[in-house]
């Protein structure tokens, strides 16, 4: 294995629960509603996929119980802020820290335990492919998850009906309301998806990045992963190219420290969150491209009349 | 056409009716007990005040709200109509008044997202591009709505709606964002509609359009049904009377009196102008304009030809070079909005909510924000400490409800719990209550049901004869023509002056407002006896 292969082996690694985070926020904030809660979800996913794989040795079985118990924390996000209105920008934020402190208490029995990891899954033949065939074919099943969900998501959003309401809901709540689209039940779903994608990133973290259980092992992915869904402008493939161009960010502010190279890492790891406010200037001097993807509603609550 | 029936006898004429239908929010009874009736083939009006319940009705027609009892007839049969969709099932069509479209979606998903069986986008695209073309509604699927115009937007929502064949189409207040050019292509669409046996239910608060277009109308006053009548036998002012629940008379006013007894100048622009902002501004060019104290000016043109400039200009929201702006002789060009306001002026501008009012504050605190400069000292105490005094703010608030007959659900409501003519009252109120010497308003009764905007007429009338200038600024003629003593338009950012109100007639301002270039310009306002043609 060369240099090159090495390097960008680990930087798929540090880019696939970017992009599982960001690609599930990029539906929730499509659809209208702000959850800054994914860093909370993210380490909630990531302590339930290391708990259950050890109940149960199957690190499958692990990754499952991370999305479900993702999207079921966010169903409590989406309790809140959908049915009872409450400010997104604030219980997204008290999410994070409930979320923090949760996986916390759960994890104490799980520091130091050894942990299963999600072990690679090779394709015959496509991974015989030289240099192609390791990175891109011989891995775990959530990077071909990740690389699924960036093409059915888009897939999704501009080629279906149900696409075309969660878009629509996004836009102009109201309107979509007047033409009889159930606003609240399409925000859980998108709302859920979300979670259950921020647990499946955890789940990552905890069965295949470092298997193990740190207490805040999600260390602000998944406020880079919100980052990243503003950089990409809310587009599935712009979400795909940024994770990996993060993800290759965290790794250099690495490999740069191992070698001693003069650029101060804390540079580097603000360099994606630089990069993010850069594309919010440019995307905002451009009223159409801002129209066009930026959802309107992003941030506020709806209330039906009846 | 039979036209004046007795409710209820041709049933196998009726398209839809309602029997005792009731709706309730809270204390407030929108409807109470509505018989409505609907024939085949006709262009229905449904008439009313502001918060009358018109909105309630029809969106319990579309299935968007659910009726609290009574029942609604379809063809004969009792329905239910559980949402929007089982509306478009039955055959309901509907075209909004805030239109329900969506900016970042082309017109294709736009369309789209409202049908309810599957059909693929380039199907629909070009469904509604074939049927656009027969009616003669030109229609590019591909761009996205946030780029088109209101007219243009109001166009999709009817293609859109007709795609579905409708056999009833309700339209909530189609014109109120239209050009006279576009409205005119609408009735054509809606008489078209009507031939092919097709029934429109048609919200407006236009009288004159109700007359000329609807074959049968309803009038409904707080909430309940006052009656049906023929809108073509009636008169604007009868149909007003019936909505208002009393005569609606128009505002008595001298004109030439005025001119003649008109005192010194107080608002004065000279050689003014405005380079755009954005490239949808328009360039204001050699403004000259003087407004005695005493006379009402009116300043009429089509929607977009510089009416908000202006305004931003003379409120101050722009500045300008010190000299080519006098309020009361002095330069105030290079002031902001307070300083104009502390010298004696008084701005009421066009938008209600964002622009008039913070939607989401109440009137006391909507009161504060646009007085807080210029009087410091009536509602701020303890010197540079500026502590709000909230009884004395209180006390205004009430004296100026009170005064402009503003209704409200509670003591202190948000600026948009109000219904628009209510809230509209009470923007004007607030500057009326400064006794301002000079006062320049912006569409002062846009979209205000016909007693409220009765009631802003009269009060700008006396203002007028307490000696204050006043500069209104109206895209409504008839308005225009009724309290202005002079009358100038505006025309691609420049001013003409038409000439006394009572000397020059609608044609001739009617051929200044599209742009004629009649010898009119004349210094001084008395010698307007020329004519366009």
């Amino acid at each position: 294995m060369g240099i090159l292969e090495a390097v960008l082996l680990t930087i798929i690694t540090a880019a696939t629960p970017l992009l599982l985070a960001a690609i599930g926020e990029l539906v929730t904030e499509r659809s209208g509603v702000l959850n800054l809660g994914v860093e909370g979800m993210m380490i909630i996913g990531a302590i339930a996929g290391f708990a259950f794989a050890q109940m149960t040795g199957n690190p499958y079985l692990g990754t499952l119980a991370g999305a479900i118990l993702g999207a079921l924390f966010s169903l409590f996000f989406g309790f809140l802020v959908l049915t009872l209105v409450t400010n997104q920008y604030a219980t997204g934020l008290a999410l994070t820290i409930l979320g923090l402190g949760l996986s916390g208490l759960w994890g104490e029995a799980y520091i130091g335990v050894p942990g299963i990891k999600l072990q690679p899954v090779a394709i015959p033949l496509l991974s015989e492919i030289p240099f192609f065939g390791p990175l891109f074919f011989k891995q775990d099943i959530l990077f071909y998850i990740s690389i699924g969900l960036v093409c059915a998501v888009s897939y999704f959003l501009f080629r279906t009906n149900a696409g075309l309401k969660l878009r629509a809901v996004g836009d102009n709540h109201h309107s979509a309301h007047a033409l009889g689209v159930n606003v609240i039940a399409v925000r859980y779903m998108a709302v859920m998806f979300g979670g259950a994608c921020a647990g499946l990133a955890g789940a990552h973290l905890s069965l295949v990045y470092t298997p193990q259980w740190v207490e805040n092992m999600s260390a602000g992915r998944g406020w880079i992963a919100l980052a990243l869904v503003v950089f990409a402008s809310w587009r599935p493939y712009r979400v795909l190219s940024g994770a990996y161009l993060f993800g290759a960010v965290g790794i250099a502010q690495l490999h740069a420290q191992a070698l001693g190279i003069g650029i101060p890492s804390q540079f580097l790891s603000a360099l994606p969150y630089i990069a993010t406010v850069v594309v919010l200037v440019l995307i905002s001097r451009n009223r159409r491209l801002t129209l066009i993807n930026t959802p309107a509603t992003l941030g506020k609550g709806f209330v039906p009349d009846r | 056409m039979g036209r004046v029936l007795p409710t209820g006898q041709e049933d196998q004429e009726l398209l839809l009716s309602t029997r005792g239908l009731t709706k309730t929010f809270g204390d407030l009874v929108a409807n109470d007990a509505l018989d409505l009736d609907i024939r085949k083939g006709e262009i229905h009006a449904l008439l009313g005040e502001n918060g009358a319940g018109k909105s309630t009705l029809v969106k319990m027609l579309y299935g968007s709200l659910q009726p609290d009892s009574g029942s609604i007839i379809w063809r004969g049969k009792e329905t239910s109509i559980a949402n929007p969709a089982a509306a478009r099932h039955l055959g309901i069509g509907m075209v909004f008044q805030h239109f329900s479209l969506f900016e970042a979606l082309t017109v294709a998903d736009n369309i789209l997202i409202s049908t309810d069986n599957p059909v693929s986008r380039q199907r629909i695209a070009q469904d509604a591009e074939r049927l656009a073309q027969s009616y003669g509604l030109p229609l590019n699927t591909r761009s996205y709505v946030g780029d088109l115009s209101v007219g243009e937007r109001q166009r999709v929502e009817i293609v859109r709606c007709l795609l579905q064949n409708p056999q009833l189409i309700i339209l909530d207040e189609p014109t109120s964002v239209l050009t006279p050019q576009e409205a005119e292509g609408l009735f054509e669409t809606l008489l078209r509609l009507r031939a092919e046996g097709c029934s429109v239910l048609y919200i407006s608060h236009r009288l004159d359009e109700v007359k000329a277009l609807c074959d049968r109308a309803t009038v409904l006053r707080h909430g309940k049904m006052i009656g049906e009548c023929d809108p073509a036998e009636e008169t604007a002012a009868s149909l007003a009377a019936m909505m208002v629940g009393a005569q609606v008379e128009k505002v008595e006013r001298d004109h030439d009196g005025a001119l003649e007894a008109a005192g010194e100048v107080l608002l004065e622009l000279s050689d003014a102008g405005l380079e755009p902002e954005s490239p949808f501004a328009v360039r204001l060019r050699n403004l000259v304009l003087q407004v005695r104290s005493g006379e009402i000016v009116g300043i009429a043109g089509v929607a977009g030809n510089g009416q908000s400039e202006l305004f931003r200009l003379i409120s101050g929201e722009v500045s300008a070079p010190h000299d080519q702006i006098k309020i009361r002789g002095k330069q105030a060009g290079g002031l902001g909005v307070n300083g104009r306001r502390r010298l004696g002026a008084a701005f009421v501008p066009e938008e209600r909510l964002g622009h008039g009012a913070v939607p989401d504050m109440t009137l006391s605190e909507n009161l504060l924000l646009s007085r807080h400069a210029s009087d410091r000292v009536a509602f701020q105490r303890f010197g540079p400490l500026g502590v709000v005094w909230k009884s004395m703010l209180t006390e205004a608030m009430t004296r100026i409800c009170d005064a402009m007959d503003v209704r409200k659900s509670t003591a202190d409501p948000a600026a948009s719990a109000l219904s628009g003519g209510n809230l509209q009252k009470f923007i004007v109120g607030r500057e009326l209550d400064r006794q301002p010497s000079i006062l320049v308003v912006n569409q002062p009764t846009w979209g205000v049901d016909a007693g409220a905007a009765q009631h802003i007429r009269k009060a700008l009338v006396d203002l007028a004869k307490s000696g204050s200038a006043i500069l209104m600024i109206s895209q409504d003629l008839d308005e225009i023509f009724e309290i202005a003593d002079r009358i100038l338009v505006i025309d691609d950012g420049s001013l003409r002056e038409a000439g006394a109100a009572s000397k020059v007639t609608r044609e001739e301002v009617g051929m200044l407002m599209g742009g004629a270039t009649a010898g009119m310009r004349t210094s001084t306002p008395s010698s307007e006896e020329n004519h366009a043609h």
